[in-house]
């Protein structure tokens, strides 16, 4: 006891000394958010945060139930499937690009390229296909590029978010992708914590905030049923939502960003298209 | 976006009714209490319910429900404060500083600090 209480204190003293805090990862990171998760909302289990906002509202999930037994967007997802499945000028096709024909691969991204010394979507990888096959690249965050993921990572149902942070480039990127969602933003002056970690659980009008672990592992989603947006799509609609100028989508900024908030996000299964309101 | 095209919508709509002439009923000139609950202006009800009111429908609860202020704040200008900054007595509070940031005009938050001091 006495050796430990000592040991202790000069653990503390040393850190005082350095004048940091105590070495942090993103695992830790990781354990820290979900334990403040786990005293907001102690009877939700890990699996179901992928519902986000919906876990926290029996009636409002079975809606959400019955609207996913019979998809709205079941058209759109078949015109997506079209174009993964549309051989390119070249006769190759989407799945000469992926490992396993693009099955189980999407929970791996996005991933830090140390050759590129960025960070590399899934979205990064459909355009690269495209480009190594002489096609013209897609708009990230466009309607086609919306509709294209929605089947390719329907694939990787299922699938666990598996996100690796490995490295002083990745780690560094995901630093950048952190500090970016904790500050502070806009004339209203909110980062995307204020909302989704510290007032997780709260309603803002009628909406009752979505925690962020699990609300990387399920896009792109359809809105109202039918409007297709992606994960960087949505950044833009809630820093529009605060009066911020929202950043382009594959920016350095939020590609930083995706990167972080889905490693927060490991460990849950993909589920990809879905509806939210 | 649904929320905001309807505002949108019936701005348009009451812009025209304007043009035509029409004054609706109701229109009143900026008073605190409409600028507490306007969506583009304070959008207190964004956070914060207001008991009392009737029409201070579907409220949020990031804040404190807003009663009583009149007991617990007799020192008008701590009240102002607040709202001018809560940030300052609050370094985390998410509430936006209204005044800092310019969201509302000093006037504006004159108006609505007696709003809600009368609360
Ligand atoms: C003022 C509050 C607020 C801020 C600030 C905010 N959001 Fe949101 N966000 C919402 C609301 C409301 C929703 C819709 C309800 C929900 O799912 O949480 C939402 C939804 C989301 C979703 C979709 C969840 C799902 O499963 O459909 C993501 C992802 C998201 N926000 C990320 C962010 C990021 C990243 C930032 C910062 C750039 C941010 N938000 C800032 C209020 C906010
Ligand atoms: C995005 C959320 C949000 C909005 C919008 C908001 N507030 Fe707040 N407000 C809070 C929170 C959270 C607190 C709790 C104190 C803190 O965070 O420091 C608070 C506290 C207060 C308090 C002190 C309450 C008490 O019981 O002592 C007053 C007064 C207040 N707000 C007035 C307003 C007014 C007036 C407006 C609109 C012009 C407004 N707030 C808009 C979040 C908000």
């Amino acid at each position: 006891m006495k050796r430990k209480l000592t040991l202790i204190t000069a653990g503390l003293i040393l850190l005082g000394c350095a004048n940091t805090g105590p070495a942090k990862g993103p695992e830790e990171d990781r354990n820290a958010l979900l334990k403040h998760y786990q005293q907001t909302f102690p009877d939700i289990k890990f699996e179901n945060y992928i519902y986000g906002a919906l876990a926290m509202n029996p009636d409002a999930k079975a809606q959400y139930d019955e609207i996913m037994s019979f998809p709205p967007y079941s058209i759109d997802l078949d015109k997506g499937q079209k174009m993964w499945g549309t051989p390119f000028k070249n006769g190759k096709t989407f799945t000469s690009c992926f490992p396993n024909g693009g099955k189980n691969v999407a929970g791996n991204y996005p991933y830090f390229d140390n050759a590129a010394n960025r960070v590399v979507t899934f979205e990064n990888a459909i355009n690269a296909c495209l480009k190594t096959n002489g096609e013209e690249e897609l708009e990230y965050a466009g309607k086609e590029m919306g509709l294209l993921t929605a089947y390719a990572r329907s694939l990787s149902d299922g699938m666990k978010v598996n996100v690796k942070v490995e490295g002083s480039g990745a780690l560094a990127a995901y630093e950048k992708g952190k500090k970016y969602y904790e500050t502070r933003n806009g004339q209203l002056n909110f980062s995307c914590k204020s909302c989704h970690v510290q007032s997780a659980g709260k309603y803002i009008r009628s909406d009752q905030l979505s925690m962020m672990i699990g609300q990387a592992s399920h896009w792109p989603e359809f809105r109202g049923g039918t409007d297709i947006v992606t994960l960087q799509g949505r950044f833009k609609q809630c820093e529009k939502n605060v009066r911020a100028k929202p950043k382009a989508a594959n920016s350095e900024e939020y590609n930083n960003m995706e990167y972080y908030i889905t490693y927060m996000s490991n460990g849950l299964p993909m589920q990809t298209p879905v509806f939210r309101k | 976006m649904r929320i905001k095209t309807t505002i949108v919508f019936s701005l348009v709509a009451s812009l025209g009714l304007a043009s035509l002439g029409f004054a609706a009923d109701g229109d009143e000139p900026a008073d605190g209490r409409s600028l507490a609950f306007d969506r583009k202006k304070g959008n207190c009800l964004a956070c914060h319910a207001i008991p009392s009111e009737r029409k201070a429908e579907s409220p949020g609860n990031i804040g404190p429900p807003l009663v009583n202020m009149k007991e617990r704040y007799p020192d008008r200008d701590k009240l102002r404060a607040r709202i001018w900054d809560e940030t300052k007595i609050n370094p985390d509070s998410v509430m936006p500083p209204f005044g800092r940031n310019k969201i509302l005009t000093e006037e504006e938050i004159d108006l609505v600090t007696d709003y809600i001091q009368g609360l």
